[in-house]
């Protein structure tokens, strides 16, 4: 092979074209490549925090779902117990009501049966003397008689 | 393919480069160089190096000028993977700190890869071209138009490249050892002893020697192996389609395996130049 200057001519050539590189075309290349690097990385952390902190929200939630459900029957069990409760007073109530209501009839019954015997026991006593002086075509001293009309009367 | 001339002679023509020099009658071309020695270019080399090495710098210095950090576009996102990937080998193998060898070995990998895929332009389309356009504009003779276009087949260019490397390596050798430990280096290896210094000086510079050699000579004979295959095909006749198609497909992966065996070398041999041992 011929050698000649154009191996001069290269030798010049590369050296301008490396120092070229070097200068202008490596360090904005590589600070890009650089950057990105790091807005990736920077990125996935963020998105490793992010998906923790899902987590942690996560089960959070279900914790505060799971004592929400608690209280929630606790709620109703109480509420159900009450409504017993007052179903069971009312009832008492009632039936204190009812028992209280029935004797007071009785009460009244029984005043008004009183009443009624009375009532009978003087017009019987009337009847019986009317009756008695019919019986006897005369008038019956009253006074007189009387003892025994309250006998009569006694014995109704 | 020129059919006056014979097989030979085609293939003559086609590894020989356009040369320029300066004789006693002024500038002069091609044959008229024959006597001119060592002060001849070869035209077609340097131009189609530098032109190729503008075209790495300008794509790779725009791309850089508009780098974005974001969502990177198609021929950043490409430029990126090449940078990265020389990144990569460099920080592997030489372990140092120095802003001069990512950008060494991405230039050397780049331009020594495109250089190369020169080899897959077929062989007669540029020479035809330089052919015309000599004849027409330059009235000269088309046979006596010259253009060897893969300048990875220049030897000047190979050897360029690897005395570059070589100076560097030396200058790193000195600037991390200082000239005592690059001379004891040379003078103290392999065998620790004041009687062996002029065997281990021998050794020594033999192996220091034997690396720009190795550098320049791999690139150069197989990029000229490879292109004398392609015109040696070219001149079969119709067989040279299926020919051609497979020895392009092989170089698909010998191209850039050069390029990279180049830019690997030279890293690896700066990293032993910085080392202690």
């Amino acid at each position: 092979m011929n050698m000649n200057a154009t191996l001069i001519g290269q030798l010049i050539a590369f050296t301008v074209f490396v120092l070229f590189c070097m200068k202008y075309v490596w360090p904005p290349l590589m600070a890009a490549i650089e950057e990105r690097q790091k807005t990736i990385a920077d990125g996935l952390e963020a998105s490793k925090r992010g998906e923790k902190d899902l987590e942690l929200a996560q089960a959070k939630a279900t914790e505060q779902l799971r004592e929400a459900k608690a209280q929630a029957a606790e709620i109703i069990e109480q509420a159900k117990r009450r409504a017993t409760q007052l179903v069971d007073q009312e009832t008492q109530r009632g039936n204190e009501e009812r028992e209280k209501i029935i004797s007071q009839g009785y009460a009244e019954i029984e005043a008004e049966r009183n009443r009624v015997k009375e009532d009978l026991r003087k017009q019987v006593a009337v009847l019986a003397v009317t009756g008695a002086s019919r019986i006897l075509e005369r008038e019956i001293d009253a006074q007189a008689q009387n003892d025994i009309v309250e006998k009569l009367v006694a014995e109704l | 393919m020129a059919s006056e001339y014979s097989t030979a002679d085609y293939i003559q023509h086609h590894l020989t480069n356009a040369k320029m020099c300066n004789t006693e009658s002024g500038i002069a071309f091609n044959k008229a160089c024959a006597d001119a020695g060592f002060w001849t270019i070869h035209i077609d080399t340097m131009a189609w190096s530098i032109g190729l090495g503008i075209l790495f710098l300008a794509i790779f210095r725009s791309v850089g000028k508009k780098a974005t950090t974001g969502v990177p576009g198609k021929l950043q996102a490409l430029v990126e993977i090449v940078v990265d990937f020389v990144d990569t080998n460099v920080k592997s193998t030489y372990h140092g700190k120095s802003s001069l060898i990512a950008p060494l070995a991405l230039t050397i990998f780049v331009w020594v890869l495109l250089m190369n895929f020169m080899d897959l332009v077929p062989v007669d389309v540029l020479p035809r071209i330089a052919a015309l356009i000599g004849e027409h504009a330059f009235g000269m003779d088309p046979h006596d138009v010259y253009i060897k276009s893969v300048p990875t087949t220049d030897l000047n260019l190979t050897a360029a490249l690897a005395i570059g490397v070589f100076i560097l390596m030396i200058g790193y050798a000195i600037k991390m050892k200082g000239i005592t430990g690059f001379t004891k280096e040379l003078t103290m290896q392999p065998f620790n002893h004041p009687a062996f210094i002029p065997a281990n000086f021998i050794l020594e510079t033999v192996t220091l020697i034997a690396r720009p050699f190795s550098l320049a000579l791999r690139l150069f004979g197989n990029l000229y192996a490879s292109e004398l295959i392609f015109i040696l095909i070219a001149t079969v006749g119709l067989f040279q389609l299926p020919l051609h198609f497979a020895w392009a497909v092989f170089h698909l992966l010998v191209l850039p395996l050069q390029a990279f065996l180049f830019m690997t070398l030279t890293i690896v041999y700066l990293s032993l130049a910085s080392q202690d041992h």
